[in-house]
């Protein structure tokens, strides 16, 4: 063989070589950065697989569940979807426009609480709408939102 | 009337691009030079014709005309007439319409510039930007048609959407990206023309060469105004989440960066030549599907800028380009031998070979990431996301690779460099490279990847600035000058190199705003009554009082923070929540930012109580995150630069010599 094609091969070998580790790293690292988008009720007929994985919770709000604890920043409501319902416990600041009866899209994962499932959350999401959407009955109109703060109002 | 005249408009642009795309190509054929002309003719039409069709839909949306669909969908009275004109690109229909506007004047400008010489080549690369640009003006006359009728004419419209009126960088960034992915079908219409017409010499690549540095140009800039609106718009402190549509922009702009260097490789030694055209085919096909990917609603992402019914078009579209370009590389794939080989591992050539190997690396992990999504729906019927940490788990030991190279790259000579060379070139950049990673060991820096970062960026850096003193050095000894206009003069001797030095030493500077900030980032959160202070960092924080007031468009409830530098008052940050009126009354988050170059203060408004007794906050002090902004800004400096033609070579072949600089 001449030395052009023996070059040639080699490169080819360490193509192939290098392809091959890389693929089999993106194959690897994938499969474990995979966050699963679920609702409570898929969530909870999963059994024992619903535990402890990265998961995207998706729901909406149940009614009066909201506690918030702004002094320590300590934020716990249940989302539900149909007959579905699990607990969320959440560090940090919900975002202002967070309501009961929302859509919202949790992401952290399901642990075993004191018995009760609970699904501790990194993150908090709500779900935004780009459409308009007239407030709904029950919902605080939305300058009630700041009116109360507008100093000198003659 | 304005809606008739700018529907005949686009619609007078799909049947002349359809005409002129036809009869280049059946003006080559049949040889027929007067049909040529005819095509280059519509090209020119073409961009007059899309001008119209944007200022009448400007004028409409300033004169808030409700009986044009697109008015009646992002337009609004309120809206100050910055926001009114810039609704132009914030939803699908309006974008598109400014995307064809773009295409049609890149279109008649590359083919004015190319008129004298180019023949069939240039002929071919008219068809092929016409055919492209037809695609889009169907998508108006179809499915994304901008100048829709609408009755009853409503009194008024929401406006756009709340999070692209909240800051002027949207005024800036979709332009931009428009300027730099629009751009990039100049070099693909080239390269196809190159293999349609059997030209398979350097001309297309040298032809297209500004142009692809222009669009290059664009959309790193682009990319920047993205990182920075959604730092100053979202409220999280960060500028890179690996969103789809964030995504969407990076891909392209790999593969070009990618092919910016392998073209060198093609011209100086003539190999890659299958290659490159690979890689301009991908990064034009890339920018499709990144707005196929940001335009269908096909993937759920913060960027949700709508949802629309031409996703099928669009994949059609993009299943066309793709086989009929590999068909015809494939085609000509015999007649595309590479003419020089590759003499040693350790050149500038193999430097760019695995530069490109890197980058491909790269974009293949981005691209993977980005429709596994789409791909777990569509196959296994199951909803996923791909975390962060596969991005950053797969891209960061790439992104130090890169950045080492961006110093070792320059360092090498083209075809073998010497023993001596490479000691005398390696001295200061190893020396830099220590420095760099005992101070960083000194200040905490701890994670394998941040050590890493600071090392390689004072390596890079010492490395590319050692390029401008060498290179002045000897044009000093050539014509006896000073120092800096020695310096100085580099960029008039050579160009593109010291361009892309430039544009070297600003990724450098990014890349160092990036680890820092990531590194060093301090964040914390509460909740405060007036008067209650917060201390991050340096700053100590009182909260003065917490106010709402009205805008004439929108609502607003600030919390209004002091900065205190021991007893004096240096500044104030006013977090806030922006209600737009028209849009249901969600709050945006509208963040505080106090930038410096040593760090910037960064605050957001969470939530208030309603009585004004209380706010919780989020303070974050991050350092360097300016540099981010000021080294997106040098690369541009730097393509500018590299943009300018290099003084005219003395003989005819000098095109392959070495720069002067280099023989010095």
């Amino acid at each position: 063989m001449s030395v052009k094609r023996t070059r040639t091969l080699g490169l080819i070998a360490g193509m192939v070589v290098v392809l091959g580790g890389f693929g089999y790293l993106l194959y690897g690292n994938i499969g474990e950065n995979i966050v699963f988008f679920r609702t409570p009720s898929e969530l909870l007929a999963m059994g024992a697989e619903a535990y402890d994985v990265p998961t995207r919770l998706g729901g909406q709000v149940k009614a009066g569940s909201v506690q918030w604890d702004a002094e320590a920043l300590d934020l716990r409501f249940v989302v539900k979807d149909g007959d579905g319902e699990i607990a969320v416990h959440s560090k940090g600041a919900p975002p202002q426009m967070f309501q009961t009866e929302m859509g919202v899209i949790v992401e952290g994962r399901l642990t075993r609480g004191d018995g009760q499932p609970l699904f501790e959350s990194t993150n908090l999401m709500v779900r935004h709408s780009n459409e308009y959407q007239p407030p709904k009955d029950g919902h605080p109109e939305p300058d009630e939102m700041y009116k109360s703060l507008i100093k000198d109002e003659s | 009337m304005i809606r008739i005249l700018g529907y005949s408009a686009v619609a007078a642009a799909l049947a002349l691009s359809l005409y002129g795309a036809v009869a280049a190509i059946w003006g080559v054929r049949a040889r027929q030079a007067a049909l040529i002309r005819s095509a280059r003719a519509a090209a020119y039409v073409n961009a007059g014709l899309l001008l119209l069709a944007n200022l009448l839909m400007v004028y409409a949306l300033l004169t808030h005309d409700f009986s044009i669909s697109y008015v009646a969908q992002v337009g609004s009275r309120a809206t100050p007439v910055w926001v009114s004109v810039v609704s132009l690109w914030s939803s699908l229909e309006g974008s598109i319409l400014f995307w064809g506007l773009v295409l049609a004047l890149y279109t008649a400008a590359a083919m004015y510039f190319t008129r004298a010489s180019l023949g069939a080549l240039g002929a071919y690369a008219n068809a092929v930007m016409l055919a492209v640009g037809a695609f889009f003006y169907l998508l108006m006359v179809g499915p994304a048609n901008p100048f829709g009728a609408v009755f009853p004419v409503p009194a008024d419209g929401p406006g756009p959407n709340p999070l692209l009126q909240n800051h002027y960088l949207m005024a800036v960034h979709p332009p931009l990206l428009y300027l730099g992915y629009v751009g990039m079908t100049v070099p693909f219409g080239f390269a196809m023309g190159a293999l349609l017409s059997g030209r398979l010499d350097d001309t297309w690549l040298r032809v297209t060469r500004r142009w692809t540095v222009t669009a290059w140009m664009f959309l790193s800039l682009a990319i920047m105004a993205g990182m920075w609106w959604s730092y100053e718009v979202l409220g999280w402190g960060g500028y890179w989440a690996w969103d789809p549509v964030e995504n969407a922009s990076f891909m392209p702009w790999l593969t070009a960066t990618a092919f910016l260097h392998s073209g060198m490789v093609q011209e100086r030694r003539g190999m890659l030549r299958v290659w490159n055209l690979a890689l301009i085919i991908s990064t034009f096909l890339l920018t499709i599907l990144g707005t196929f990917l940001t335009r269908s609603g096909v993937l759920s992402s913060v960027h949700a800028f709508g949802e629309g019914p031409i996703g099928m078009y669009f994949l059609v579209f993009m299943a066309l380009l793709l086989v009929s370009s590999l068909a015809l590389l494939a085609g000509r794939s015999t007649e595309l031998k590479s003419t020089g080989n590759l003499d040693s591992m350790v050149s500038r050539e193999s430097a760019f070979l695995l530069n490109n190997l890197l980058f491909t690396a790269f974009t293949f992990t981005v691209l993977l990431g980005t429709l596994y999504p789409l791909l777990a729906e569509a196959l296994r019927g199951v909803k996923v996301s791909v975390g962060a940490p596969f991005f950053n788990k797969m891209t960061l030991p790439i992104c130090a690779a890169l950045l080492f190279l961006v110093g070792v790259g320059p360092m090498l000579p083209w075809r073998v460099a010497s023993r001596d060379q490479l000691k005398r070139n390696l001295l200061a950049p190893t020396g830099a490279l220590i420095l760099a990673l005992a101070v960083s060991l000194l200040t905490g820096v701890r994670s394998v990847y941040g050590l890493m970062a600071f090392a390689f960026a004072g390596f890079a850096l010492v490395a590319n600035l050692q390029e401008f003193a060498q290179g002045a050095r000897a044009r000093q000894r050539h014509t006896g000058t000073g120092f800096l206009p020695a310096l100085l003069s580099l960029f008039r001797v050579n160009p593109r190199r010291f361009g892309g030095y430039t544009a070297h030493v600003g990724i450098i500077i990014a890349a160092l705003g990036i680890a820092a900030s990531s590194e060093f980032r301090l964040e914390r959160e509460a909740t405060m009554r007036p008067g209650d202070t917060i201390e991050v960092a340096e700053y100590k924080l009182p909260l003065d009082d917490i106010e709402g007031f009205n805008e004439p468009h929108r609502f607003v409830v600030a919390a209004n923070y002091s900065i205190m530098d021991g007893e004096r008052v240096t500044g104030s940050m006013n977090p806030r929540l922006n209600y737009y009126t028209g849009r249901g009354g969600e709050p945006v988050t509208t963040p505080s930012v106090r930038s410096r170059v040593r760090n910037d203060l960064y605050m957001t408004l969470l939530a208030f109580e309603q009585d004004g007794s209380s706010a919780t906050v989020s303070v974050i002090v991050e350092p360097l995150v300016s540099w981010i902004w000021a080294g997106g800004l040098i690369v541009a400096l730097g393509a500018i630069l590299a943009m300018r033609p290099a003084r005219a070579r003395v003989a005819a072949g000098a095109a392959r010599e070495r720069a002067t600089v280099e023989a010095a």
